[in-house]
């Protein structure tokens, strides 16, 4: 049965012998966003850094990263999917074909 | 050879760096956790890397004929001119973080001096190998700490490493002809000034970690002319027996 | 539609067929999405299963690294090995999305409960033996992985995304070093043909049993996380094989490998399955050695786990306290 909390939401647990779980967001080059990359295991934020940096950019692919404990992570649920993400059509407002403009060049 | 000092320095510093960089791998698939064992086959890597580099290096000023495989390879023991520091065998967890520490703390000040070396050939590489080192250390240090401040069973392993370990470390101040002859010319650091660095950072980082730092004798060290402990012949042995078994081959 | 009659649990009807539906239209499982028990407990017994095999897979070649005869041997050799760990990480890691925690699915290897990949239960007795992991464990491997990027269930297909870029150099490399022996002294070449000799069969039989003998495979191919059948892959890695090996000048173990010119399809001998089982099972050449030494590490990595881990709560401590 699928638990009612995200996997990984220790606090409730014992603590591991394999540590706690960290999710890892690596920066590929200087303007890029954070994306997530994987997780490791760490017993604080130190070697967490560490280890991600090991385990993810060895091969330097990225020039920044930011480790998370898993535990921190809040995360929809599938069932909020219609009420959070459906974007009801009735709003075209929020995209630009909804407004007509005089060619004014391409500023705008 | 047209300069027997410069090629004696640059076989230090490969024979360190390949010596260390090959029991760190004796590590690969039996460290503490995944990661760890990760951890530590960077620092193996990077090692072996930047010996191969000083000793292509070496090849190139001996002017003989030998690249980095054949010195490393094709030498005899006493030929070979590592601290016995790097040689020892790995012990336990403890023991191998606290030799990787010592060393790291050691040379993080020499290449940074060696940045600045007469020879744009040693320094080039010393620039390059710093960057890694000094990430070696962060992540040595970082060990000291954890298991000298962790449990009572990480203290007394990490104190019992530290006092079997510290009386090699008399082998970091050795000096000799060699080292003159380059410090007159430019090329190479004074031991001594790199030692009051490293005992500042070995000091800063023991004491945080709650461990004693010992007091007693240093050993009596050879492995900068040769004369090794019997455990760089068996390391060698192992290392060298496939090469060693095919003369001539290729791989 | 209906749950599987082994089922322990009585599924939801309406849920599961939902379920199937997505699987049919392609979507992907995340770990907080609805799904069959049965799924969520042959994904984690087929993820783990996995990861526990790159870890142990590290040791056979593991066994050269202090021995390679070169210093390029020998960093790509530990670099590859070392991506071999990164890969047991990734998956453990992926298994772990699915509720269960990695000191319990290594607890499960250690114990001998949790089965991993025949073939790291052969001992490597040559350099050559590096050569022939490489191509041939690792081809195989490559095969297997390339469908697993398209699994159904989310975090194992993008774990496998990532693997697959990593692999290519551990094939290319095995490949390398056999070439090299192949046209080296008459004396590698030897070593080389005889590494191939061991290699061959135990590497088909990577793939497994074929399907209609293996009793996961039904599900796992209707929940899409495979999507083809191991006989399926195993010719596919014979074909691609055959001709690297003629390429090398090395022959393969089989009097009866032959070219099919109708079906494109190199076939290939019969596999000897009692040796397949008995090394399954337990009695293969190196099982004890390899769950010995994984024991070992672990045991004697207790202490030092135990000691980051009262570190971080004494910083922590300390941290409140200051603040």
């Amino acid at each position: 049965m699928t638990p009612s909390n995200p996997p990984g939401l220790s606090s409730s647990q014992p603590a591991s012998d394999q540590w706690p779980l960290w999710e890892v967001f690596t920066q590929a080059k200087d303007g890029a966003p954070h994306e997530h990359a994987g997780s490791v295991h760490a017993p604080d934020a130190e070697i967490a850094l560490q280890n991600a940096r090991d385990t993810y950019a060895r091969r330097g692919e990225a020039v920044s990263i930011w480790v998370v404990p898993s535990s921190a992570i809040v995360a929809s649920s599938p069932e909020d999917a219609g009420p959070f993400f459906d974007p009801g059509n009735d709003k075209p407002y929020r995209h630009p074909q909804f407004y007509k403009i005089p060619r004014v060049g391409k500023e705008l | 050879m047209t300069d027997p000092a410069l090629f004696g320095y640059l076989l230090r510093l490969g024979d360190d760096r390949l010596v260390l960089g090959h029991r760190l791998s004796e590590w690969c698939g039996h460290g503490p956790i995944l990661e760890e064992d990760i951890a530590m086959t960077n620092l193996a890597l990077d090692l072996i890397g930047h010996a191969t580099m000083f000793l292509s290096l070496a090849g190139e000023v001996e002017g003989a004929g030998q690249d980095a495989d054949a010195l490393a390879y094709w030498r005899d023991e006493h030929a070979f001119r590592n601290l016995e520091l790097c040689e020892l065998p790995n012990g336990d967890f403890a023991f191998t973080m606290m030799r990787q520490f010592l060393f790291d703390a050691w040379s993080v000040p020499l290449l940074e001096a060696l940045t600045r070396s007469a020879e744009p050939r040693l320094a080039a590489i010393a620039a390059k190998a710093l960057k890694e080192t000094r990430y070696h250390l962060r992540h040595s240090s970082e060990w000291i700490c954890r298991l000298g401040d962790g449990t009572e069973e990480s203290h007394r392993r990490a104190q019992e490493a530290l006092d079997e370990l510290w009386p090699w470390t008399g082998g970091l101040e050795y000096q000799d002809e060699t080292d003159r002859a380059l410090q007159a010319r430019g090329i190479a650091p004074n031991p001594a000034e790199l030692l009051s660095s490293w005992r500042g950072l070995t000091r800063e980082v023991l004491t945080r970690a709650t461990l004693l730092v010992p007091d007693g004798p240093m050993r009596m060290t050879g492995g900068r002319f040769g004369r090794h402990t019997e455990h760089l012949g068996h390391m060698l042995a192992e290392m060298q027996i496939v090469a060693r078994s095919h003369p001539g081959a290729e791989w | 539609m209906e749950a599987s009659s082994t089922a322990q649990v009585a599924e939801d009807p309406a849920r599961l067929a939902e379920f199937e539906a997505r699987l049919s239209r392609g979507e992907t499982i995340e770990p907080k999405d609805w799904m069959p028990d049965r799924y969520r407990k042959q994904l984690v017994r087929m993820m783990s299963q996995h990861a526990h095999s790159e870890v142990v897979g590290m040791l056979p070649e593991g066994n050269w690294i202090t021995r390679a005869p070169n210093l390029r041997r020998k960093l790509a050799l530990l670099a590859k090995v070392q991506d071999e760990a990164g890969h047991g990480l990734y998956i453990y890691c992926g298994t772990e999305t699915l509720g269960v925690d990695r000191a319990e699915l290594i607890d499960q290897l250690l114990s001998g409960k949790a089965k991993y990949s025949s073939i790291f239960n052969y001992p490597t007795l040559t350099w050559a033996d590096m050569g022939a992991i490489g191509w041939l464990v690792d081809g195989a491997a490559i095969v297997n992985q390339t469908m697993l990027a398209h699994a159904s269930y989310g975090p194992y297909a993008r774990a496998m995304v990532r693997i697959c870029k990593e692999e290519n150099f551990h094939k290319r490399q095995g490949y390398e070093i056999l070439a090299t022996l192949s046209r080296g002294t008459p004396a590698q070449k030897a070593m080389a043909q005889d590494a191939v000799n061991r290699w061959w069969w135990p590497s088909l039989m990577m793939f497994g049993p074929s399907d209609k003998d293996s009793p996961n495979s039904a599900d796992l191919l209707r929940w899409r996380v495979k999507q083809k059948s191991n006989d399926d892959l195993r010719q596919r890695f014979v074909n691609l094989t055959v001709p690297q090996a003629q390429a090398i000048d090395l022959t393969l173990p089989d009097p009866d490998l032959k070219y099919n010119a109708e079906t494109g399809d190199w076939e290939f001998g019969a596999i000897d399955w009692a040796e397949f089982y008995q090394v399954i099972g337990g009695n293969g050449p190196c099982n004890r050695e390899r769950l010995g030494a994984r024991r070992k590490a672990h045991e004697e990595g207790q202490w030092v786990r135990d000691a980051a881990a009262a570190y971080a709560e004494k910083q922590a401590r300390r941290k409140k306290s200051a603040a």
